[in-house]
């Protein structure tokens, strides 16, 4: 071993440990760095301030909820108003999305071209600025209750929604719909991707067997394309879960916009980051769990 | 097909009306057009009052910057455009390593000045202008890190490769806005108190911070996609490993991933809107100052409208020209 | 020119290699033969470090393939291999394939490079070719191609695993030719194959492999008329 500095051995050892240090001296510079800043802000870490008065009032609400409670409920109402918004949304982006993707292959002329019209037209402007346009220009621009715009059950005013006597809000509505819309565009493209991806011989011989339309896609092509499907789409619900942080735009107080008021007013930079961060880390972990479970299953059938 | 299909009353047959449900859809589609016609053209020609963007055209492409120094801009375009042009018809494309540091450096002299230049100052960069620097500058920066973390996920070695998987993974799992939050509140924080970042930089650290994440997962896709035999090959004619990564790998890699990075840049040109959340003044920002002009109150549809063209009218664009691509190396 | 002793080679707790050793003296013509999974891809490719061994020892040309970072340089300088799958690198040319190792690990420069892939390719007849890519020639085109770019590095040993084995039968022919007036010229080689016809006539010597272990090495007419070991007399009539 008269060379150390040229074995392989050595250098595997040696890159180890480089990437080690230089790792730890990154994040130690910058912990350092974060101490030292925050003791001259004069600010003690800790999540104690939580328990203390919010002070501010929130629109939506799902239960009851005072000023005079503490940040820590405010922020429930924030987690609550984003799981609401996120799972309904995924339901209603799913819809749109396997209409829109279906009708894209439709050998209906216009159809098919409306569907081009939707996909491309929505999914190349920025959703903030579409999420800006329902509400200011969609939602806002409406005329009041009295005047609603009613289909029916459904009735669209400057107070937002109405769907059977259910009031929604003009920020949760908007919301919904920029997200919904925007995120419809892109499960249209990946149905219409998994649907292609199932060979020709399928269709001609589910269609050998006399299966009309409607039956050969719900029962032959649909469950192939959706092995296809599932694995980008639930890339997909998960980009809804984090994009619906943008409700703060249209004045919905999801998680985020919750949480960023509370670092307003208390100045706690570190803790609200490490909230904001957690849950959504553990929003996006359940949804792609779910999807795995789900996925795997749709994978087993095929063996 | 046969000679008849050609006439239009035949077309119509076939593409319209070839099945009961079909012409149920045909009419269906056609009324909700009609319907959506008609209000959109009543709005667009008789409520609409287009004033707000005609009069406001030079504050959405470059907002305040100074009108006497606008020339300089027009110049970074000419740049621009060579730089482009040059890369496409040139075959050599080894040149383009110096070539475009030189035209990144020269474009921010030209915007900024500084050096024989009048100064501008970052808050005066805005509207379109500020758009395209952000998603531009980010994708350069944010590019070869998203390499260096792609290669790092596939080391051999298990701490650098167990840590480029935490940032990725961490990184995917947040929303954009909260990592723009992170870059405007914490990272003065982390940083020695005497580096004060501008506004505009901490976003742009923002962008890149969260791209690169999403670019390494494009770039190692490109990475998994090559077979085991070119490494092999490679040492076998006695290469060693940089430059079996630079001759042999990263560029299969990378041709492979150029859709995806494509497509990553695309969704980095819409996401810049949400630095209007960060009180930046880009193409989203900027129209909340022009909306608060007090002629111009409430004309929300038109201007959202008009930006919303100029960023469809890019991404369209750019993802037309991907799918030429994507077509051409197949 | 080549020495391996004794080398043993775990993958995990399964044992490839059980001691094998083989001494391939310069300008002799080893070919390796075996069933499948018997070690020989893994044998050789020991030989250029492409695969670690754990116990015994290889020493090519007088350099010992230890972990040393300078000797394994060394030794893959001086060790060609071509592959079952060519592995040729499909975003360069067949020309700038040839040169690439030259230019990059020789240093020479790239008049130099050019002009003595050319020559290679000449000798391997497709000269016409130097400018397509890969994905444009056939499979023996590729294969010839791939012996010309290890070929290009002036390798004093030439190892060949299975180089025929994914080629369609009206193209083994072309690369076998190529082989065998490659080792007409004096180049020393070890060679994997199920060719038997090319075993016989140019081999010097012919080892069989199975189950990790050297079970018989013979001059070829020993090796097919008279075979000494039962396990090569099960081996010869699967094959025959
Ligand atoms: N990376 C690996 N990990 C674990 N086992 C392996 C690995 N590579 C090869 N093996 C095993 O080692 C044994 C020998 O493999 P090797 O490729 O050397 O066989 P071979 O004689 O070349 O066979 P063939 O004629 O099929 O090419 C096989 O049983 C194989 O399954
Ligand atoms: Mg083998």
């Amino acid at each position: 071993m008269a060379s150390f500095w040229r074995n392989t051995r050595f250098w595997r050892f040696a890159g180890q440990a480089i990437s080690v240090v230089l790792i730890v001296a990154a994040l130690g510079f910058l912990g350092n760095n974060l101490f030292g800043n925050l003791r001259q802000l004069g600010i003690q870490f800790g999540f104690n301030f939580l328990k203390s008065q919010a002070g501010f009032t929130i629109g939506d609400i799902p239960f009851a909820y005072k000023p005079s409670d503490s940040y820590n409920l405010a922020l429930l109402v924030g987690l609550l108003n984003s799981l609401r918004v996120i799972s309904v949304g995924i339901i209603l982006a799913t819809a749109i999305g396997v209409t829109a993707g279906i009708a894209r292959l439709s050998d209906n002329w216009l159809l098919r071209k409306l569907a081009i019209v939707y996909v491309e037209g929505l999914r190349n402007a920025p959703l903030l600025l579409q999420l800006f346009f329902w509400y200011f220009a969609v939602f806002l621009g409406l005329p009041s209750p009295e005047n609603a715009v009613s289909f029916g059950f459904i009735s669209f005013s400057n107070r937002g929604i109405g769907l059977l006597g259910l009031q929604l809000s003009p920020e949760f509505s908007a919301l919904l719909a920029g997200l919904t819309i925007y995120t419809g565009t892109f499960i249209a493209e990946i149905v219409r991707g998994g649907i292609q991806s199932v060979p020709r011989g399928q269709w001609e011989a589910a269609r050998s067997l006399g299966l009309k339309p409607g039956l050969l896609m719900r029962l032959v092509i649909f469950p192939q394309a959706l092995r296809a499907i599932l694995p980008p789409l639930s890339n997909q619900y998960l980009n809804l879960a984090k994009n619906s942080s943008l409700a703060i735009a249209v004045g919905y107080p999801d998680l985020y916009a919750i949480a960023s008021t509370t670092f307003n007013q208390t100045g706690r930079a570190v803790e609200v980051m490490i909230l904001i961060c957690a849950t959504y880390l553990t929003i996006c972990l359940v949804i792609s769990l779910l999807m795995n479970v789900y996925n795997r299953s749709v994978q087993l059938v095929e063996r | 097909m046969n000679a008849k299909s050609k006439t239009p009353i035949a077309w119509l047959q076939r593409n319209l009306f070839n099945t009961w449900y079909n012409s149920l859809w045909t009419i269906v589609c056609f009324a909700l057009l009609s319907w959506i016609a008609y209000g959109v053209g009543n709005w667009a020609f008789n409520k609409a009052q287009w004033e707000v963007v005609t009069s406001n055209l030079p504050l959405f492409f470059v907002g305040r910057y100074p009108a006497d120094q606008v020339w300089r801009l027009w110049l970074v375009l000419v740049i621009v455009v060579g730089t482009i042009a040059t890369g496409i018809l040139n075959r050599k494309r080894r040149f383009l390593f110096i070539l475009i540091p030189v035209c990144v450096l020269s474009i921010l002299w030209l915007i900024g000045g500084g050096f024989f230049l009048t100064t501008v100052g970052t808050n005066l960069w805005n509207g379109l202008l500020l758009t395209l620097l952000a998603a531009s500058i980010s994708i350069v920066l944010a590019f070869p890190i998203g390499i260096l973390l792609a290669l790092g996920r596939q080391s051999s070695l298990p701490i650098l490769r167990g840590f480029c998987t935490i940032y990725v993974e961490l990184v995917r799992g947040l929303p954009l806005i909260g990592i723009l939050f992170m870059a405007q509140v914490m990272l003065p924080l982390v940083l020695p108190s005497q580096i004060q970042l501008d506004r505009v930089v901490r976003a742009i650290a923002g962008l890149v911070l969260f791209n690169a994440a999403y670019l390494a997962e494009n770039v190692r896709g490109g990475l998994q996609s090559i077979p085991r035999g070119q490494v092999e090959a490679a040492k076998a004619l006695g290469l060693n490993t940089s430059l079996s990564l630079l001759l042999i790998v990263l560029p299969q890699a990378l041709r492979t991933s150029i859709p995806a990075i494509v497509g990553q840049f695309i969704s980095l040109f819409k996401d810049t809107s949400l630095l209007s959340l960060f009180a930046l003044v880009e193409l989203t920002g900027i129209t909340r100052s022009i909306l608060a002009q007090p002629e111009y109150l409430g004309r929300y549809a038109e201007v959202y409208l008009f930006i919303g063209l100029i960023y469809w009218v890019f991404c369209y664009t750019m993802s037309q020209v991907s799918r030429k691509l994507e077509r051409k190396s197949i | 020119m080549l020495i391996a002793e004794n080398v043993h080679k775990w993958y995990g707790k399964f044992q490839v290699l059980r001691g094998v050793s083989l001494t391939v003296s310069p300008g002799e013509v080893v070919v390796i033969m075996g069933p499948s999974g018997s070690g020989k891809s893994t044998f050789i490719r020991t030989f250029n470090a492409l695969e670690d061994y754990q116990q015994g020892r290889i020493i090519i040309d007088g350099t010992e393939l230890s972990a040393d970072l300078r000797n394994i340089d060394t030794i893959r300088q001086e060790v060609g291999m071509v592959f079952q799958q060519f592995n040729l690198f499909p975003h360069l040319t067949v020309l700038q394939n040839v040169t690439l190792a030259p230019t990059y690990v020789r240093k020479w420069s790239k008049a130099k490079a050019e002009e003595v892939a050319l020559q290679l390719l000449e000798r391997v007849g497709i000269l016409e070719q130097a400018q397509k890519f890969p994905g444009q020639l056939s499979g023996g085109q590729q294969q010839r191609v791939a012996i010309a770019r290890a070929l290009a590095m002036q390798p004093k040993i030439m190892l060949f695993d299975e180089p025929t084995s994914a080629l369609d039968p009206e193209m083994v022919r072309e690369v076998l030719d190529v082989m065998r007036s490659l080792a007409e010229s004096g180049m020393t080689m070890i060679v994997v194959t199920h060719e038997v016809g090319f075993a016989r006539e140019v081999a010097d010597r012919i080892i069989l492999m199975d189950e990790g272990l050297l079970v018989e090495s013979a001059s070829p007419i020993e090796f097919f008329q008279h075979p000494k070991e039962e396990r090569t007399r099960k081996f010869l009539s699967q094959i025959l």
